[in-house]
């Protein structure tokens, strides 16, 4: 439930606009499909590419992530300044994050950049390596399931 | 053409066709990417319990983001029979450094000695995969997103929190690289 309350427990891709009609849900498909493809090609979802970033052996990754997002801010702005509409008719908006205390961004990253690193994938890739054959990584998202559910537990315990 | 379907993209391709996919979702239907909060709906679908954080109608947020998923799954599947590389390219460097700590296949998308079901039996294999999987989950939903919805989407739309949130993604993956994985390649 997305209350006004709840708003500083905004999660990303959460509903910043009214529910997709089911008319509209092969295109998602679709646009998944390609994603896949990109994360696997452009190798990003490779434990050893994870690895060459990490130890600073390859100028690839920070590349492909500093592009990815000099893109998508371009567009962004570009999408604001001509006030675009959806296909689906809405007026085109990103809901700002709260900061709060600004724990839960330094903590719940550094965890999730533990896990990163140890299993070589960001959730998009984890999915993306299964199709790619890579299925025991269905334990990870197994355990990866577990983790967001023990997080939504613990939530109102910890600090944000 | 043909190098376009065979062998690795080129970092300079690569990246904005990732950066691309903000606009498009927006375009498509007002919709932020990132991908972590599909872990939330799943557990709001399959198990929520008395926990709060789990009781929304995660059909009406979140289908279309599950929907995406299960492309992104069949994307790996066809990318991977359609020309993606049967090796990954790394630097000589760190195929070294790797080979040293213990690392000694490097076919596939990850290695096998981590990355198998025969592995899963081992202890560093549980510490990848299961671990590993278990911080993914817990960091993403704690910190409200991961390397899409932060990094990309979050960065370009020039969010703080994002911006602390990436600190923390490099500080915690190198703290794993630098002092948990050459324990957990070479001594487990």
């Amino acid at each position: 439930m997305t209350t006004p309350s709840n708003i500083e427990y905004q999660e990303c891709g959460a509903d910043n606009a009214s529910p997709a009609r089911p008319v509209y849900l092969p295109l998602y498909l679709l646009l998944g499909v390609a994603f896949g493809y990109v994360l696997t090609r452009s190798e990003v979802l490779s434990w050893f590419r994870i690895q060459e970033m990490f130890h600073f052996q390859s100028f690839r990754m920070y590349g492909i992530i500093g592009s990815a997002v000099v893109t998508a801010a371009l567009s962004v702005a570009l999408i604001k300044r001509i006030g675009l509409k959806s296909i689906s008719g809405e007026k085109i908006s990103i809901p700002p994050k709260h900061l709060g205390s600004g724990i839960r961004y330094a903590a719940g990253g550094t965890l999730f950049g533990l896990g990163w690193a140890l299993t070589g994938a960001c959730p998009g890739p984890l999915f993306a390596l299964i199709g790619a054959g890579v299925p025991v990584l269905i334990v990870a998202v197994a355990s990866a399931l577990a983790g967001t559910w023990i997080y939504g537990w613990l939530r109102p315990r910890l600090p944000h | 053409m043909t190098a376009f379907f065979n062998g690795e993209w080129p970092w300079y391709v690569a990246g904005p066709l990732i950066g691309l996919f903000v606009p498009a979702l927006l375009i498509a239907g007002n919709k932020v990417f990132g991908i972590s909060s599909n872990l939330r709906h799943l557990c709001a679908a399959i198990a929520p319990g008395k926990v709060e954080h789990f009781r929304y109608d995660w059909k009406r947020s979140g289908l279309w983001n599950l929907v995406f998923l299960s492309g992104v799954l069949i994307g790996g599947f066809l990318a991977a029979h359609t020309g993606a590389a049967h090796g990954i390219a790394i630097s000589p460097a760190t195929k070294a450094l790797l080979s040293h700590q213990g690392i000694h296949g490097f076919s596939g998308l990850a290695p096998r000695e981590l990355f198998s079901w025969h592995a899963l039996l081992t202890l560093r294999g549980f510490v990848s995969i299961v671990i590993g999987g278990f911080l993914v989950g817990f960091g993403t939903a704690y910190a409200g997103g991961c390397t899409s919805g932060h990094a990309i989407s979050g960065l370009a739309n020039f969010q703080l929190p994002s911006l602390i949130a990436v600190f923390g993604f490099f500080a915690g993956g190198m703290l794993a690289t630098y002092f948990i994985l050459p324990y957990v390649i070479g001594v487990l």
